[in-house]
């Protein structure tokens, strides 16, 4: 019935060219279309966190937004933390030394939602961090090790 | 989600000329319509995108108090330190609202217009019947499982809680929500159930929030929201209070005090029962207690909930004690 619309996207520092429906979302355009397959999708309904990304530089969920709503603005996925062939990001050193996860499902949602509550200065305390990362659930229950990887990154990148 | 047309006008007044569609709805955050489209709640014919409107989203301060856009980020007010000197229960309120990322992308236009939480108005599958979705087709919550219900401003018909903390605050401190040019209190904005549930709040088609004004006072300046839930963090109110208070010189008399409840009503709740038991008395516990208990007056248990009708007023007693130095 409706149009597909052709949309320009700016993912992790390049520009993507793609014709989709206008109501797919920003995590299925990136994992279904652009390959980006990093960005997971736990609850598709804004409750888990597992799609988590960065849209100009704040994290946002993949599921609740449209492709079509982020033409123009920069997409940041986990393959983009870092450029390629880099050193892992220290927020992803961190949760590898801290053993931060057991399936790994969450992890690429807690490692976008990490770097950013770094970034905004919410990782001052256990309780600060624990507050400003309830928006990523792990169901297998890693939440003291990723506690500790958030605090660990902190240091390093303070 | 069934598939909808997409614009993304130039302008406001294209964006309210394209609202005035049938089907047509505003797409800001997309926390609540794209959450509600996949639940097959929400069935937009057009998705109008406003996110890219230049000028809408700024928090501006006066002397007669802020002005803050509609297209505002949850987290970019809760961050702003004027918001948090002079407003700190709008600042509360909001960090305690959904999640980091959520508030990152919901405004607070969309803010007040989210939905219910109601299990059954999200389960059109498996509930069919909800006044709110679906006019006259009947309430599957009444009898159902209530825990989250009202207990305040229901009627026969409907008994959904509005899930706001925003907008409890709002109620709160006298705020106006501007349609453009015009305006509507806080309190007028939100609606009843009554016999039109579907009919949360006084926007016509074709209108389009376009900024919300609260009015400097020295009992904004000295707020809170407290919020209980059943989870610490992520969670809607049990039972919630924005509460502010301004002291004679005497540093005991109460002058002023703003009291509205969330959680337990079907709407923001004000509670000036409360605040006129209050003001020229003298800030003493036992007062507080026994005026807190008037904030339920005319509260019904439907089941499952009556838990709130004693948790509130000890939320608002603590509120008020919090902002009076007491606790
Ligand atoms: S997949 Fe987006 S929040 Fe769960
Ligand atoms: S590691 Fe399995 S869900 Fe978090």
């Amino acid at each position: 019935m409706s149009k597909s619309l052709t949309l320009k996207l700016a993912v992790n520092g390049a520009s993507h060219e793609l014709t989709v429906e206008p109501r797919v979302t920003l995590l299925d355009a990136l994992r279904e279309h652009l390959g980006f397959t990093g960005s997971k999708k736990g609850c598709d309904q804004g409750q888990c966190g597992a799609c988590t990304v960065h849209v100009d530089g704040e994290r946002v969920l993949a599921c609740l937004t449209l492709a079509a709503q982020v033409e123009g603005r920069a997409v940041t996925t986990i393959e983009g933390l870092t450029p390629e062939g880099a050193d892992l990001h220290p927020v992803q050193a961190a949760f590898l030394a801290q053993d931060a996860f057991q399936c790994g499902y969450c992890t690429p949602g807690q490692i976008m939602s990490a770097v950013a509550c770094i970034k905004e200065g919410h990782a001052g305390s256990d309780a600060e961090i624990r507050e400003y990362m309830s928006g990523n659930l792990c169901r297998c229950g890693a939440y003291p090790h990723i506690v500790a990887a958030v605090r660990e990154a902190k240091e390093v990148m303070s | 989600m069934r598939d909808f047309d997409y614009a993304r006008p130039a302008s406001l007044a294209e964006a309210r000329r394209f609202a005035a569609e049938p089907g047509a709805m505003l797409l800001a955050g997309g926390t609540t319509l794209l959450d509600l489209a996949k639940c097959g709640v929400a069935a937009p014919v057009k998705v109008i995108d406003i996110t890219h409107l230049e000028g809408l989203d700024a928090i501006t301060f006066g002397a007669a108090g802020v002005h803050i856009g509609a297209l505002a980020k949850m987290s970019h007010v809760a961050a702003d330190a004027a918001i948090r000197e002079n407003f700190p229960a709008v600042s509360e309120a909001l960090w305690q609202a959904a999640s980091a990322q959520l508030r990152n992308m919901a405004t607070i236009g969309g803010n007040l217009l989210q939905r219910t939480r109601c299990a059954y108005f999200r389960d059109p599958l498996a509930f069919p019947a909800c006044n709110k979705r679906d006019p006259g087709s009947g309430c599957a919550a009444l009898g159902g499982i209530t825990r989250n219900h009202a207990v305040l401003g229901t009627s026969k018909v409907c008994i959904a809680t509005n899930p706001g903390d925003l907008a409890v605050v709002l109620s709160a401190f006298d705020a106006v929500v501007h349609l453009g040019e015009r305006r509507i209190a806080t309190d007028d904005f939100f609606l009843l159930p009554g016999m039109t549930p579907e009919r949360e709040h006084a926007l016509e088609p074709g209108e389009v929030i376009t900024a919300v004004t609260i009015p400097a006072s020295a009992a904004a300046r000295r707020s809170t929201y407290l919020k209980v839930r059943d989870r610490q963090s992520y969670e809607f109110a049990a039972a919630s209070a924005a509460v502010g208070m301004e002291l004679e010189p005497d540093g005991k008399t109460i002058r002023d005090l703003r009291v509205a409840l969330g959680g337990v009503a079907t709407k923001p709740w004000r509670a000036r029962d409360v605040e006129k038991a209050l003001i020229g008395k003298p800030l003493e516990p036992e007062a507080v207690r026994e005026a807190s208990l008037l904030a339920m007056t005319g509260a019904a248990a439907q089941g499952d909930n009556h838990y709130k009708i004693d948790l509130a007023p000890r939320v608002v007693t603590r509120a008020i004690m919090k902002v009076g130095g007491l606790a």
